[in-house]
């Protein structure tokens, strides 16, 4: 149901943000198990361990001056001071350190929802704060101390078992993988005749990765990747073991030592297959652990392969003129920039690039480009999953007045070339009844593709 | 009294002066040696060109689009840092002591020109109060500690307007004037007023981190 | 490698296949691939039916198809003794093909095909959801919600996986922690179940399995055949036995540094910013590993003596010389690939590089690389022979005075022995 028409009626809607009883069974009987002691021992063996001057120097630094607040769509959302990235960070590292561990239980609960659930570790505020103070990495911190503690959100914390145990997010066995693959490649076959999705292929030029819930929900991506994987007449393979899921939820709740074997797991299936490069999917914070994060985790200062996400890709095939089109998709399109991949490595002009060559018409979001607004589900909050459903969407707000406004200007469909972004922007577009159609890069680009003659 | 006014312009102005570099000194001793021993990655992406084109970006006025969105702020906090640093330095009651004391000497603001900026830094200890009391945002994040800091800062500048002018009282003024000024001295290594030390390597490292890995502005 | 001194290390070349015959029959050619000895080169392919089946060719032939064909074959492979296997299926049931020949059982997916030294053959298998091993044709009894990892041992009499002992629901959380994961030997499950299991690697006698395991978000240990080393780690990698001794080595990670610890004692005392794929010299007395001992510079350490060369990027297929004296790997660095042998990089840089190869003296190293778009063999550091737009990687002749060469250039594949 829609809630709203439009952006007034959004600005005049009395519902603030009234406080809501946590009914995760993760965080609530994780915290059953906890004590005061082991509490403390917990967060001063994460403190004294494993952070040094950088969150010394971030807290210290901070002179509460609430700049960050405008850099964070929770708060702009919201207008609430508790979710100003600062105060996030009040409500959480601040009391931590003051109190040198010794918080209570309840402490922990909240402190969990804030750092879970209440930031998408988007960055954002990191470009708002006059001193560039990383708000996200206060918050990992207080994720890998909730970590630690077993307190967690129950989906999130579910997938990061999944992984741990299929080296995959979505628990999806070894053979199902392989079946899938296979069902996509026949699937694939009635566009192309005997279009091939190479297996373990050594040599090839492209290793081409996906996440979990591409082969559990979404096949048709990896049948549209084939397709256009074959139509540029690609040298490219995908794995049949596990190694080939790049996503990485293990990140997110804070298990690093999961994400460092998640992380040299898919990096050695590319290798090991002796791949020139790693190409991805549509995904962000994929994107951003195999780039950014599990790299540094494992000691590699970059990749050790190069990585290269499906915006980077689409833009070479049309750079190169690897694929041709038989005519732009012609709805009016807007583009959602997601964080991982404009903010996390600058691909923004590259999607406006790929805009440019696919579509007709394009009108641009404001604020774009590395000020875009998160899409409230990244991060590993979309994943906390349907406990914090409607705090994540009410969070959205500022995320739908632009939508608003891009529609207002005619805009039809919007492109986000990201998974969890996805996930978030149809929550937002449903609940606030905003009524556009959300579309991967991928998705344009298969259906105005000129298949090649065979 | 007299002897008061010695000891405040002599002992405890070395000791502030010590204090101050050697609390600094001694400040970023300890956070090198932290972030060595426990933070050494982060030297690994620090890159001069990136850090310097961020620094750069922050230290134009409306450089950022946060200091475009937050304008009243923009205007205020770029006074402000610019007459608390360059006031003292430049007042000619200053000067004229370096002179007295240890020979040297510079160039002198007019008189009337560090009245004003005095102004403007008052002024903008009671705006960044108001923000801290009215903004919900800031209340919400601010502690007494804050206040104290403002005071600190404040102090010298309204004192030493005060004595200047000759206001009634301005002899006792003018030792508070002495005495605030050399506690924010020695408060800078150990509050929040370090910040302006730590600005150029927090700013220099998102700015590494957003050019050299993210490959993205930070402004 | 079976019969690996009977074969022909005389006859400098030999023109085995010409593949524009394939390509006039057959619309559909997966990738090829080539025999040990070089003799014979097979690939899957679609027939006139659009049937998958097998071509092979070998010198002196007409290519031949297998005479059976499926609605699927895959993951073709020549065996240790140089069957030629692939996974193939009919009417959705999945069997082994060797030779054209296939197992008696079928199952609803079979994928993991391990081979032991010999040539026996394992799979995972799953068949109404149910999963198990299969080694040689011969189901284990047992079947488990969930497999994964499958390893066969160095005799071929035994197949381990890490299994899924008592079944857990998504979820289930609290119950996972618990532990609910197992090692089955050969449908066996070990008594102890844990939160994870990763890694199983069986002993060169066969007889003992060691695995990583974690029992908690925090405590990591190895275990052998059920039972866990004394103390945990905060993390650890995959765990290899002595060849020579029954000990067992693992990587593992204490206060956020990574160290070498041999039966449950940190065995290397220095710490390294990362530390994996140790292994032994055939005789179990040295001991080298993969090394970051500086953040993002890697070498390799030899018994806890890094090289003082680094790389950049990446360390990879390391490897002692048969006699043991000799240690060699891949290295990335700056976007090249190369190789090091003690310490030293070769002076040529390569797009891509394969496993290296010892002599069986230990005196010459060989590699097959690719750079510019064609495959060359590399000896000793220098480019030998012509290119090739596809290679096998070079064998040493048993008396080290040759390397075979197995090269495909346009559509004639070739079999070369060339005389160092």
């Amino acid at each position: 149901m829609s809630e709203y028409k439009s952006v007034k009626e959004i600005e005049k809607d009395p519902k603030k943000n009234e406080s809501k009883k946590i009914e995760d069974q993760g965080i609530l009987k994780g915290l059953e198990q906890l004590t005061p002691e082991k509490i403390e021992i917990v967060i001063n063996q994460v403190i004294n361990d494993e952070t040094g001057a950088r969150l010394k120097v971030y807290v210290d630094t901070c002179v509460h001056c609430g700049m960050c607040s405008k850099g964070c769509h929770f708060f702009l959302s919201l207008n609430d001071p508790k979710f100003s990235p600062a105060g996030k960070v009040k409500q959480t590292l601040w009391e931590i350190l003051r109190k040198k561990g010794k918080v209570s239980t309840e402490f922990i609960k909240d402190a969990a929802t804030v750092a879970y659930t209440q930031c998408n570790l988007c960055k954002r505020c990191a470009m708002y704060c006059p001193f560039g103070l990383d708000v996200a990495y206060v918050m990992s911190v207080m994720r890998r101390i909730c970590h630690k503690l077993g307190v967690v959100p129950l989906y999130i914390q579910d997938t990061a078992h999944s992984h741990s145990a299929t080296m995959n997010q979505m628990w999806v066995k070894d053979d199902e993988w392989i079946d899938t693959l296979m069902w996509q490649e026949e699937e694939a076959q009635e566009a192309i005749e005997n279009l091939r999705i190479p297996l373990d292929k050594e040599g090839a030029d492209i290793f081409y990765s996906v996440i979990g819930p591409e082969p559990k929900f979404r096949a048709q991506l990896i049948f549209q990747a084939a397709v256009i994987m074959n139509a540029a007449h690609e040298n490219w393979t995908m794995p049949s073991m596990p190694g080939w899921d790049n996503s990485d939820m293990c990140m997110f709740t804070g298990d690093y030592e999961m994400m460092e074997r998640l992380k040299r797991r898919h990096f050695e299936s590319a290798l090991n297959l002796r791949a020139k490069r790693i190409v991805m999917g549509e995904c962000g914070h994929a994107f951003r652990s195999v780039y950014d994060v599990g790299n540094r985790a494992l000691a590699w200062k970059m990749p050790p392969i190069e990585v290269v996400h499906a915006i980077e890709y689409y833009n070479e095939l049309f750079e190169q003129k690897k694929i041709k089109i038989k005519k732009k998709f012609d709805r009016p399109v807007t583009l959602h920039d997601p964080c991982n991949i404009s903010r996390g490595r600058g691909l923004h002009e590259m999607a406006r690039n790929i805009v440019k060559a696919t579509c007709a018409e394009f009108i641009e979001m404001t604020p774009n480009r590395e000020h875009n607004y998160c899409c409230s589900a990244g991060g590993g909050v979309i994943n906390c999953g349907p406990p914090f459903k409607n705090a994540r969407v009410e969070s959205g707000k500022a995320k739908a007045k632009q939508l608003f406004a891009a529609k207002a200007k005619g805009a039809e469909v919007v492109i986000a070339p990201c998974h969890n972004c996805h996930g978030g922007l149809e929550d937002i577009i449903h609940h606030y009844g905003v009524d556009m159609e959300l579309k991967f890069f991928g998705d344009i680009i298969y259906e105005i593709l000129e298949l090649p003659e065979l | 009294m007299h002897n008061f006014y010695y000891f405040a312009t002599g002992p405890l102005a070395w000791i502030a002066f010590l204090v101050f570099i050697g609390g600094s000194i001694w400040r970023f001793r300890e956070l090198l040696e932290l972030a060595k021993r426990k933070d050494s990655i982060v030297f690994e992406y620090m890159d001069t060109k990136f850090a310097l084109r961020s620094i750069v970006h922050w230290l134009i006025p409306f450089g950022s689009r946060s200091m475009k969105i937050n304008p009243t702020m923009t205007v205020v906090t770029f006074l402000f840092h610019i007459c608390l640093f360059l006031t003292p330095l430049f007042v000619f009651g200053h000067v004229i002591l370096w002179k007295e004391n240890f020979n040297i000497s510079w160039f002198t603001l007019p008189n009337a020109v560090a009245d004003l900026m005095t102004l403007i830094v008052i002024a903008s200890c009671l705006f960044f109060l108001w923000r801290r009391i009215k903004l919900p945002d800031v209340k919400y994040l601010t502690t007494p500690l804050d206040f104290i800091i403002l005071f600190i800062v404040a102090t010298p500048f309204v004192s030493g307007f005060w004595a200047y002018h000759q206001f009634p009282g301005f002899a006792t003024m003018t030792i508070i004037h002495i005495i605030s000024g050399e506690i924010m001295l020695m408060a800078i290594p150990f509050t929040k007023l370090f910040h302006m030390f730590l600005f150029p390597f927090t700013r220099g490292y998102i700015g590494s981190e957003f050019g050299g890995v993210r490959m993205a502005k930070d402004w | 490698m079976s019969n690996y001194d009977k074969w022909d290390w005389d006859t400098s070349k030999k023109k085995v296949a010409d593949l524009s015959a394939w390509k006039e029959k057959f619309p559909y050619i997966e990738e090829l691939r080539v025999s040990h000895d070089g003799e014979k080169i097979a690939a899957i392919v679609k027939n006139e039916d659009m049937e998958f089946t097998v071509c092979i060719q070998s010198e002196g032939n007409d290519p031949e198809t297998w005479e059976n064909s499926y609605d699927k074959a895959w993951n073709l492979q020549f065996t240790p003794d140089d069957r030629l296997a692939a996974l193939v299926s009919d009417a959705g049931e999945w069997k082994v093909s060797t030779d054209d020949e296939t197992w008696e059982n079928g199952y609803d997916f079979i994928w993991n095909m391990k081979f032991n030294s010999n040539g026996n053959i394992a799979v995972s298998a799953q068949k109404e959801l149910l999963y198990s091993v299969v080694n040689n044709d011969t189901p284990w009894e047992n079947e488990f919600s969930r497999l994964t990892d499958m390893v066969i041992s160095p005799d071929g009499e035994k197949t381990a996986a890490v299994v899924e002992s008592v079944p857990v629901l998504e979820s289930e959380i609290f119950k996972f922690r618990q532990g609910c994961y197992s090692i089955a030997v050969n449908g066996e499950t070990w008594d102890k179940n844990f939160m994870n299991i990763w890694n199983p690697c069986f002993s060169d006698d066969s007889n003992h399995i060691a695995v990583s395991v974690r029992t908690s978000y925090y405590d990591y240990y190895i275990a052998i055949d059920g039972e866990t080393w004394d103390k945990s780690f905060s993390s650890v990698w995959e765990p290899r036995f002595s060849p020579s001794i029954y000990s067992v080595t693992a990587p593992v990670k204490r206060g956020g540094k990574w160290y070498l610890a041999k039966d449950g004692e940190i065995f290397w005392d220095r710490p390294y910013f990362q530390l994996w794929q140790q292994f032994y010299s055939p005789d179990g007395t040295k001991i080298a590993a993969i090394v970051a001992p500086e953040f993002g510079k890697w070498t390799m350490a030899l018994d806890n003596n890094p090289w003082e060369i680094r790389f950049s990027e990446y360390l990879s297929d390391p490897l002692f010389s048969p006699d043991g004296n000799g240690v060699a790997c891949l290295f990335k660095d700056k976007g090249k690939w190369g190789v090091a042998v003690d310490g030293k990089a070769w002076d040529c840089l390569f797009d891509m590089v394969w496993q290296p190869v010892f002599s069986n003296n230990g005196s010459h190293l060989a590699v097959k690389f690719k750079k510019d778009g064609f495959y060359h063999i590399a000896l000793n550091g220098n480019i030998i022979d012509e290119k090739y737009d596809d290679l096998a990687n070079p064998i040493f002749s048993p008396d080290n005075s040759s390397i075979l060469v197995r090269g495909l250039q346009g559509s004639s594949y070739n079999r070369k022995v060339i005389k160092i």
